[in-house]
């Protein structure tokens, strides 16, 4: 058994990663330059910067989350792709600078038409657009409450964070099981706390965009899209230094594993898109299905292809056992839904914002791809500062013998 | 035409299992291990092949789908259209969402129960049939492993029991069955 085998990021992986964030950069530009002149500009600038900080933040939540879950379990499987979890959790610093700094932004703009809620013109009594729906809402959707939640969150978030990662480095020169029931109690108390804030925060950041809709299904929805990324980016990080030769513990069984992981969390994904879609399809309420028939105007191929592909895609693909072991298809399937959730997001905030003046062109693409760019490279450098196998971890024997 | 059975009995799976590696190892071909639950790891050991149960949960599973699809477009379309809450009631396509939760359900009605009986049918263990297993013991804390000397004819019934004898097993029991 090889331990302290440490991580170098090899040069294609550093001009790849580099050559992303240029390009993206190029054509984050060049997208300025075209669309300045629109009236919208504004808001389709903030719309993307949302877009992006929060599906990058999110796949580092979902990482710190699976985390936390497999304290939590004592799981004995994931000890040998433990620092992998940990190097796409650490990306969650980062995520949340991207995502303070963009909401920062978008309150000095008073909503920026994204969240509409704090443009003073809709609550102030006697304005033009004054809106009740919106003053009706003030107590909670207000900018000082929202700050404070934010950044109760976030702070949360963190601190959970440092302390798995400050154990899970200590434990591999301790050892022991103090380190290992630490885990267990902060794991399970992580997720306490995460079972309150998935929901809530995306309520904040993503269902205060259409301000006067609500669904209670809401907060699952968009953890079940975050978690099924996560997974996707945790598979393709572990095939990635699979094929480099690192990892000698990870057998196919792992990796058989975390495709079941990818295969579940894509079903529960679409299990509450469907349930979501349905009951408010079915109850047919003006209030609620404002919010599909804005989706239905101006993304109606895009909307419906998106949930097809990610349901089907893996649904057919994935089914099997072979699939599943299969470098070349889990990538091809990861590859497409992990497009398939950022397409997901981009709806989730483009349609309540721009509607009909939403556009996908330089300025899209770019952003994405500088924040993809970006969020890769800083998880080969998270991979690079720590041995990639836990040396002391307490079921390291049983992951290196796992078999199904 | 009658066969002579070797029947060894372990009281510890671990050493049947360790046992059987060894005797797999010197050629000989264990027909079958009895044991009162899964023993990890011990498929791959007998050459046990991997089971095709799935392929057929699926086909069940898509049979199942069909039916549902089919049953819900004739009973609430075809032969007798229903309107419920106003959705409209001559189309199934358009109704299709109201559908969906039914044809799952089928769906995983139909494979579980074509994957169960499909199962107690080819272990032969359908309610009423005859007990395969050579002792109660292994429904119980025991576990056996049955040996049959038409297939292992390189080796006498004395050499079988010989190298049995070595795999610290806890009872020998030789029967002719037909």
């Amino acid at each position: 058994m090889t331990t302290n085998m440490e991580f170098t990021i090899t040069n294609k992986a550093k001009t790849v990663t580099l050559a992303l964030i240029v390009v993206g950069v190029l054509f984050t530009a060049i997208g300025v330059f075209t669309g300045m002149s629109d009236h919208h500009f504004a808001t389709r600038l903030l719309a993307n910067g949302l877009i992006n900080s929060f599906f990058f933040f999110a796949i580092g939540l979902g990482a710190l989350f699976f985390l936390a879950l497999q304290y939590a379990t004592e799981t004995g499987w994931y000890a040998s792709v433990k620092r992998v979890i940990e190097a796409v959790a650490g990306f969650l610093p980062y995520g949340m600078i991207l995502m303070l700094v963009t909401l920062l932004t978008i309150t000095f703009m008073h909503g920026a038409h994204i969240y509409t809620w704090m443009d003073p013109e809709m609550y102030t009594k006697g304005s033009h657009h004054y809106d009740a729906i919106i003053a009706g809402k003030r107590p909670f959707l207000n900018e000082i409450f929202f700050w404070v939640r934010t950044l109760v969150y976030m702070a949360i978030y963190y601190i959970f964070w440092m302390g798995f990662r400050k154990r899970s480095l200590l434990e591999d020169s301790v050892g022991g099981t103090d380190l290992h029931f630490k885990n267990y109690k902060k794991g399970a108390t992580f997720l306490v706390f995460f079972a309150v804030f998935s929901s809530t925060s995306s309520w904040d950041w993503l269902m205060s965009i259409d301000v006067h809709w609500f669904s209670t299904l809401f907060g699952w929805y968009t953890f079940a899209g975050m978690w099924c990324s996560t997974m996707v980016v945790l598979v393709l990080t572990t095939l990635y230094l699979k094929k480099l030769g690192y990892l000698p513990n990870v057998n196919d069984s792992h990796i058989h594993d975390l495709g079941k992981w990818t295969f579940a969390t894509s079903f529960l994904w679409s299990y509450l898109w469907f349930s979501q879609f349905m009951l408010i399809w079915y109850a047919n309420i003006g209030e609620e299905v404002a919010y599909y028939i804005m989706r239905i105007e101006n993304f109606k191929v895009l909307y419906f292809s998106m949930f097809l592909i990610n349901f089907a895609f893996p649904m057919l693909i994935l089914m099997s056992r072979d699939a599943k072991r299969n470098a070349g298809i889990l990538t091809l399937v990861g590859l497409v839904i992990l497009s398939g959730h950022w397409l997901d997001v981009y709806i989730m905030v483009s349609a309540g914002t721009l509607g009909a003046n939403a556009q996908f062109g330089f300025l899209e693409l770019g952003m994405g791809l500088a924040v993809l760019g970006f969020f890769m490279r800083i998880i080969l450098i998270n991979l690079t500062k720590a041995p990639l196998t836990p040396a002391n971890h307490p079921f390291l024997d049983e992951s290196v013998h796992h078999e199904i | 035409m009658a066969e002579t059975v070797i029947y060894a009995m372990y009281d510890d799976d671990d050493v049947l299992k360790d046992g059987a590696k060894k005797l797999v190892a010197k050629g000989v071909k264990i027909a079958e291990v009895f044991s009162p639950f899964p023993i990890h790891g011990i498929d791959p050991i007998i050459g046990v092949k991997n089971t095709r149960l799935g392929i057929m949960a699926f086909i069940y599973g898509i049979t199942g789908t069909m039916l549902a699809t089919y049953g819900m477009r004739f009973f609430m379309v075809e032969d007798w259209p229903m309107n419920i809450g106003g959705k409209p009631n001559f189309t199934y396509l358009d109704n299709i969402l109201a559908f969906i939760p039914i044809t799952f359900e089928f769906t995983v009605l139909c494979a579980a129960h074509g994957m169960a009986i499909t199962y107690l049918l080819r272990n032969k263990t359908l309610p009423g049939m005859p007990a395969q297993n050579p002792d109660p013991r292994t429904t119980d804390d025991k576990f056996v492993m049955e040996i049959r000397l038409s297939e292992n004819s390189n080796f006498s019934a004395e050499q079988l029991e010989g190298m049995i004898r070595e795999t610290g097993m806890i009872e020998l029991d030789q029967k002719e069955i037909k």
